[in-house]
């Protein structure tokens, strides 16, 4: 069979320069960025083409050309995902013996695993903060009639979001999309959900990895109730008097606030007129890092986004220019507030978060600061003493690297060991 | 332990005419391995879903003993998936892993001892139940993986196609493990495969689909030896069974030069329906080398022969002084045949093949159902 490379052109060249006829397990070294330890479902590697960190899942062909496809669907429906970048089938060892295919995907800049998120102690608020993201990522790929069939904290990568996290699904292999999805694939996935952050983090309370407040058991919960209320709020039928039209506003409102843009809503009125009942019908993520990045090309994640039009406000507020236009507005707040604090981060540092969190960070350390001094902190000052009291005490994560946790289930079985079982 | 009934269960997909599962009526037994196999689109996973409480039902019911479950949420259907990307712990023990689960649902200690101790002595993990996983071996892993499932004590089992992402080898050592285990459990279990020789090698009875219809129910063997039409006779089977529609005339099928004597049932049967041709099929091992004189014998200009140690195949043409005439089907398609092993004909030989007394199958053209013999 002869080897074939399914990729767009940039990456395809550098692909070809890869040792396909050897397992993936017994890569060299050096075509390695690291070797993860954990063990996954299959085998996963890392390597680095072009200065960009691609993961390689070694997986039977089918099975690739399944999971690239979705991949690259969800990217076209904006969820947010890893990038599959290619596959790689026809690999056959030098005596002949076929090997599996390979599905490679870029990897996601500044991402963090989950375990990743507390080298020392997991706490409670860290906990929630990941649930929520989780949750956030189910309901949008929900929405879109995405059923997932195997969501975990080990299956997502999270990016920081200002105090928050923003989700990416990474692993979509027992994924399916539908035009929508029945209530039975959601509570399948909810429930999935459930019990796999539960055993999560019974693991890491075995490793001695998770405070002493947070019950394992009761955790999850949290998934269930999160999710209803946040898809209550997204897709749930609400009716009230003819009087109180107000409340559709206030509905509207409240979606923004959620991070959504309300693009339908349905709205009926009963036959005597008297009771309004209104449903969102096409809601969309990302209300305020689409702001954010049509007034000042900043591409942030929603709740730096939110933070950020905040601060562009504050400073609107401050220079007097309230009732000038927005753009002209957003123009003069990246010159004299936004890029200023970026540049004072000396270069050597920038690996350490993306740009808008470390505005977002100095924002925090600026507040402390005002409070300590009691007076008011200018940005630049806050972000030199940021630099140096918080910045360089942080490890870089734009590219962390783990290898997933979990061992291997029923596919990754040597033959003479189910031979000698 | 419990059956599992669906009644005129049908799912329509929104957006669509034809149903993805139409009115299936199937009874699995108590503690029965039952096998859904068809091509893709037959609506077999469907059906699963459907069971698992994934897929809506728009028509129909489906029961677990006597339950009713047609709109019960999934997760209180008491059935379990099995080998859905069962990820271990490092961090826990053997017994942990297993029992997790429970914990969550808010079964006692002592009973989720008790339930991790009776699946690791049917799984021979009694050893390891203090152990971490890192410690296992590759196959002791997998049955801790597989003891997640077990300590949930469920219903019934569904398996929607868990040796699809295993290479060939490994496919079938897992399937014999599978089976085995499904027997010492003893609890009811809905496996979905395309793969037939799956399903004829794990099922206690396999049920057809085919275009979201049942097809046929029954034990592998019975399927094999009376395919209840075409679809079913096609689809069991490998090699396959060769099937062409031939003319029939005086109680004769007339392949080309040779003529295939029917019973008087399947003649009655035809001239009852009006029909003048029949489609017939039959297995190559149901063919045999015969004297070139002998009433029946079809010539085979050999195309290519599969020689497999303990079998050998042979693809040909058949040929004949009726050979182009555009009915005589099987003159156009290729025969199939079990020839005996290490004595092989060679390519370009033309050899003379005659079906063995009773095995022909008969169906009609009109609605390609089994007539009788």
């Amino acid at each position: 069979m002869e080897l074939r490379i399914l990729a767009a052109p940039a990456e395809q060249q550098a692909l070809l320069d890869l040792p396909w006829d050897m397992p993936l397990e017994e890569w060299p070294e050096w075509y390695l960025v690291a070797l993860p330890r954990g063990i996954s479902r299959h085998v996963v590697r890392f390597t680095r083409l072009n200065g960009r960190i691609y993961a390689l899942k070694e997986v039977v062909e089918s099975f690739a050309v399944r999971e690239y496809q979705l991949l690259r669907d969800l990217e076209r429906l904006g969820i947010p995902a890893v990038e599959a970048v290619g596959i790689v089938r026809g690999r056959q060892a030098p005596d002949g013996a076929p090997l599996e295919s390979v599905l490679v995907t870029q990897h996601l800049q500044f991402s963090l695993p989950y375990r990743a998120l507390f080298s020392r102690m997991m706490r409670r608020d860290t906990v929630e903060r990941l649930i929520d993201a989780l949750v956030a990522l189910l309901v949008r790929l929900h929405l879109f009639g995405f059923f997932w069939g195997d969501c975990s904290l080990s299956n997502t990568l999270f990016r920081r979001d200002a105090g928050a996290f923003a989700a990416y699904l990474v692993d979509a292999e027992t994924g399916e999309l539908h035009p929508s999805l029945s209530d039975g694939q959601r509570r399948h996935d909810i429930e999935n959900a459930r019990v796999n952050i539960a055993g999560e983090l019974m693991d890491l309370q075995a490793g001695g990895r998770l405070d002493d407040t947070i019950d394992p058991t009761a955790m999850p919960d949290l998934v269930v109730e999160r999710y209803e209320s946040l898809w209550n709020e997204l897709t749930g039928w609400e009716a009230f008097d003819v009087n109180d039209r107000w409340r559709i506003a206030r509905r509207v409102e409240r979606l923004n606030e959620l991070g959504f843009d309300v693009d339908e809503l349905d709205i009926v009125t009963d036959l005597g007129g008297r009771t309004v009942r209104v449903q969102p019908k096409v809601v969309d993520p990302g209300h305020h890092s689409r702001r954010l990045i049509l007034l000042t090309g900043i591409d942030a994640q929603e709740n730096q986004a939110r933070r950020l039009l905040n601060d562009l406000d504050a400073y609107a507020a401050a220079t007097d220019q309230q009732g000038e236009d927005e753009e002209i507005v957003a123009y003069h707040w990246v010159n004299d507030a936004y890029e200023p604090v970026l540049r004072a981060i000396p270069r050597d540092l920038r690996a350490k978060l993306t740009g808008p969190e470390i505005y977002h960070e100095v924002l925090e350390h600026r507040w402390y600061l005002s409070e300590q001094a009691g007076r008011e902190v200018g940005n630049v000052e806050a972000a030199r003493a940021y630099v140096d009291n918080v910045l360089r005490h942080k490890p870089d994560e734009d590219t962390v690297l783990e290898g997933p946790p979990t061992q291997p289930d029923l596919p990754v079985v040597a033959a003479d060991e189910l031979g000698a079982s | 332990m419990a059956t599992v009934t669906y009644d005129n269960a049908t799912r329509i997909y929104p957006g669509t005419d034809s149903p993805a599962v139409d009115s299936l009526d199937l009874e699995v037994g108590d503690g029965e391995f039952v096998v859904l196999v068809g091509p893709s689109g037959s609506g077999k996973s469907t059906a699963l879903r459907m069971l698992a409480g994934l897929e809506d039902v728009d028509g129909g019911t489906i029961h677990i003993g006597e339950r009713d479950v047609t709109n019960i949420p999934p997760k209180d259907r008491d059935i379990a998936m099995v080998f859905q990307n069962y990820a271990l712990y490092p961090h826990m023990t053997v017994a942990d892993n297993m029992g997790f689960a429970l914990k969550i649902a808010g079964v006692k200690k002592d009973e989720i001892a008790r339930r991790v101790q009776d699946a690791a002595k049917l799984l021979e993990l009694e050893n390891f139940l203090g152990r971490k996983p890192k410690a296992l071996s590759g196959g002791q892993r997998q049955r801790v993986a597989m003891g997640r499932a077990i300590v949930r004590e469920p219903q019934v089992f569904l398996m929607d196609e868990p040796l699809s992402n295993l290479d060939a080898k490994l496919r079938v050592s897992t399937r014999t493990q599978i089976a085995s285990l499904q027997r010492r459990l003893g609890i009811t279990t809905v496996y979905v495969t395309h793969d037939q020789i799956e399903a004829m090698t794990m099922g206690d009875r396999v049920c057809v689909l085919n275009d979201g219809k049942l097809q046929q129910v029954d034990t592998p063997l019975s399927l094999y030896d009376k395919p209840a039409n075409v679809f079913v006779a096609g689809f069991i089977g490998s090699p396959a069974m060769n099937i062409a529609t031939f003319k029939v005339s005086d109680g004769h099928a007339d392949l080309g030069i040779a003529h295939i004597p029917l019973s008087r049932a399947t003649v009655d049967a035809l001239s009852a329906e009006g029909s003048e041709q029949v489609i017939l099929g039959f297995r190559p091992e149901s063919l045999e080398p015969a004297p070139q004189d002998a009433g029946g014998a079809i010539p085979v200009v050999v195309d290519v022969v599969e020689e497999l140690g303990s079998d050998a195949y042979l693809y040909g043409q058949a040929v004949g002084p009726a050979a182009s005439d555009p009915d005589a089907a099987l003159a156009n398609n290729t025969i199939i045949a079990r020839v005996e092993p290490r004595n092989e004909p060679q390519k370009g030989e033309k050899v003379y093949l005659r079906i063995k007394q009773g095995g022909e199958h008969c169906f009609s053209v009109k609605t390609g159902e089994r007539l009788p013999s």
